[in-house]
């Protein structure tokens, strides 16, 4: 099994000792000051993806309009078309993050994302089964219709996941064999969704291909919601779990011996990781890499041994939101976001990358 | 590193005799088994087709090119396909066993070395710019994109005098893969007639390769295979971590550049032949792993027979399901293979990297 992080001498995380008569504890520096900063950068951001767009606005008027004094037509662009898609943006990339940082620590294995196990596939197969049977005609199709798109992509990332789970169950979870598990599962609905497209009408596929690759275009209160409403509530709960995966993190056996119950650990980290991934996804379609470049750009930044779970969710925000101002602002045409992600996640994590390796070697 | 690592597997408690994976007699039948499963394997992928011929006919006109109809199909389209089926499939399963040692991580394919990626990217601006529209010309780009961002990994990955670590591996890998797939698709967006041309290319097919394309790749495959082959030993002591290899003599820089070379060979020529099949370099170290243990002697000479033979398999399999047509042998192998590897990493005992 692989190792999360190497030993790292250029990062050590510091920690300044606070003791008071009323309470006592250590805070790490470091990683405060991350949060800190990324959080700073993504109120920028945020305000910068409002103001963006066919009717600019200022950035000054942007925060007018959001504390509630400003003028009614950018009221309106703002509070119905803008903020909506940043919303979602802000809550997808957070998400997602979250899921991919508690996945890495799960299976101790930096490639395991729930793009990799299978959770992505099964709500690409969920939508792309609404898109392609909708236009069907028949019972089927109002039936299929009435469901929507978000509802079945959702459907299908917890169809998906739930079968990951009994699949992977024998006795208990073990890392290797869900992740082995999630990818011959990630493999089978790629599969069936390639021959979903191919037996589709012609006029279907560019809507599903879009949706696969990932976009925040039209999206609205209606898809926020959910996905707003699954981090508020999995969000904490992931941190509540950050002390069994600190014990997790050492192996199976070493975290039973340290008083985890491991069964019920492991099943609590999978729901939440899952629960996350699949409403961000069934928002947004699959913004891929996401869960895996994030955790591990903040792990290089915060420091430690793991990836950090309120600074990967910071990261994922301010990562999918930059994406999706950039597409608009900067490029001559839109791309999808799922794109924009990996042209500035991944010369990052190159770049600390051989930033670290000159260190160490040094 | 974590301790599950240098455990050996846990002696069976109902046997204690037996060895926990075969004895090396039997690994040794087992590859002359394996052997005759890939020769019949190939008869029938001569013989089965849209076309049936008789494995008389086929065994007759394959001495004798007596100009009939059975003897044009068979060598000029069944040989071929054949031979580079046996060749790219044994390339995939011996590259996905060169990663998975090399990076020890049992989520490593061929194409986190950049490969794949890099060698779509490629064929991409090819088509695009250079308005190369046959397959047959794709070769040559490919195979120069897989070498560039392969070469590009490794150095991004090592630091300033070492050779790149497990980790930094899988992380410039996976990363560097990642962009090129997005400028890839970047090219791609609003660009019919290059998507028409690619998405051919992309879904990784054996079908319409001539004799031409077989020798180009051969070459770089076989000697990718040797490579392979003669590193097995140094594989051994890098599965015990760097720091333990390099304490017991071996030249940790010198076994990664080795490696990897052989396994930009292996997946370079691979993909720029038949395009990139993914699952398959994957999932056949583990069908290996867990018939031979983590033995990387025994194990690579595996995985490259259960490539050959997955490949194989899978590309009949999809000629006779969707007749007249055919089914592309990337979604047969992910149909088929998907389930039937879960329900082997269910029953199975998994032997760790």
């Amino acid at each position: 099994m692989t190792v999360l992080a190497e030993p790292q001498t250029a990062f050590v995380a510091r920690h300044l000792t606070i003791r008071t008569r009323v309470a006592s504890g250590r805070v790490p520096v470091r990683a405060v000051a991350v949060v800190l900063a990324g959080l700073l950068t993504l109120v920028v951001v945020f305000a910068w993806s409002i103001g963006t767009g066919d009717y600019v606005i200022s950035i000054p008027d942007v925060l007018a309009v959001l504390a509630g004094n400003g003028d009614p037509a950018q009221e309106f662009v703002i509070e119905e078309l803008r903020l909506p898609r940043a919303v979602v943006g802000l809550v997808v990339g957070a998400s997602l993050g979250l899921s991919g940082a508690l996945f890495q620590t799960f299976a101790r294995n930096p490639l395991a994302s729930p793009d990799m196990l299978g959770v992505t596939d099964g709500a690409a197969v969920g939508a792309v089964f609404v898109i392609v049977m909708g236009s069907s005609g028949g019972t089927l199709a109002t039936g299929v219709n009435s469901l929507g798109v978000t509802s079945a992509a959702l459907a299908g990332a917890l169809l998906a996941a739930a079968g990951l789970y009994l699949l992977a169950w024998r006795r208990g979870i073990d890392g290797t064999r869900l992740v082995l598990v999630g990818v011959g599962l990630s493999a089978i609905l790629t599969a069936a969704v390639s021959w979903m497209l191919s037996k589709a009408v012609i006029w279907d596929v560019p809507a599903a291909l879009v949706w696969l690759s990932g976009s925040l275009v039209g999206r609205g209160w209606h898809e926020a919601m959910p996905a707003i409403w699954a981090l508020v509530v999995l969000g904490p709960l992931a941190l509540v779990l950050t002390a069994t995966l600190r014990a997790l993190q050492l192996g199976d056996d070493t975290a039973r011996g340290l008083g985890v119950r491991l069964q019920l650990a492991q099943a609590g980290v999978l729901l939440v990781a899952v629960g996350l991934a699949a409403f961000a996804v069934s928002a947004a379609g699959p913004i891929d890499f996401v869960a895996f470049v994030v955790p591990q750009i903040a792990l290089r930044l915060v420091g430690g041994s793991r990836p950090p779970l309120i600074a990967s969710a910071v990261f994922g925000a301010l990562l999918v939101l930059l994406a999706d101002t950039v597409t608009r602002a900067v490029l001559p045409y839109e791309l999808p976001v799922g794109v924009v992600t990996a042209i500035l996640g991944a010369p990052y994590l190159l770049w600390l990358l051989i930033r670290t390796n000159r260190k160490v070697s040094a | 590193m974590s301790a599950s690592t240098l455990t050996p597997e846990r002696p069976q408690t109902e046997t204690p005799s037996r060895p926990a994976v075969a004895s090396r007699t039997r690994l040794l039948v087992g590859l002359l088994g394996l052997t005759f499963v890939v020769v019949a394997l190939g008869l029938a992928s001569l013989a089965i087709g849209s076309k049936p011929i008789a494995l008389g006919t086929v065994w007759e006109v394959l001495f004798d090119n007596d100009g009939s109809d059975a003897a044009i199909i068979v060598h000029e389209l069944r040989i071929p396909r054949t031979l580079l089926g046996i060749l790219v499939g044994c390339a995939l399963g011996m590259a996905g066993a060169l990663m998975q040692g090399h990076t020890r991580n049992p989520l490593a394919d061929p194409g986190l070395l950049g490969v794949t990626a890099g060698a779509s990217i490629a064929v991409v601006a090819a088509i695009k710019f250079l308005g190369v529209s046959d397959p047959l010309g794709y070769v040559w780009f490919a195979m120069a994109g897989a070498v560039i961002a392969s070469v590009v990994v490794f150095a991004i990955g090592s630091g300033a005098s070492r050779a790149p670590s497990p980790l930094s591996l899988v992380l410039a890998g996976s990363a560097v893969t990642a962009l090129l797939l997005s400028f890839t698709t970047a090219m791609l967006v609003n660009d019919t007639v290059t998507i028409n041309h690619y998405r051919f290319w992309i879904v990784g097919s054996l079908a319409g390769r001539d004799m031409s394309v077989v020798a180009q790749v051969a070459p770089f495959l076989i000697l990718g295979a040797i490579v392979a082959l003669a590193h097995t030993g140094a594989l051994n002591l890098l599965s015990l971590g760097d720091d333990v290899a390099r304490g017991l003599g071996q030249h940790v820089g010198r076994a990664r550049v080795v490696g990897l070379l052989a396994t930009m060979l292996l997946t370079g020529a691979a993909t720029a032949a038949c395009g990139p099949i993914a699952f398959l370099g994957l999932v056949v170290p583990h069908l290996a792993r867990m018939i031979t243990g983590p033995d990387y002697r025994f194990l690579m000479p595996y995985a490259g027979f259960f490539g050959a033979i997955l490949l194989l398999l899978a590309d009949i399999i999809g000629r006779v399901v969707a007749r007249p047509g055919e089914l592309q042998v990337g979604i047969v192998l992910a149909v088929i293979g998907g389930p039937f590897f879960i329900a082997l990493v269910r029953r199975r005992r998994l032997s760790s990297l």
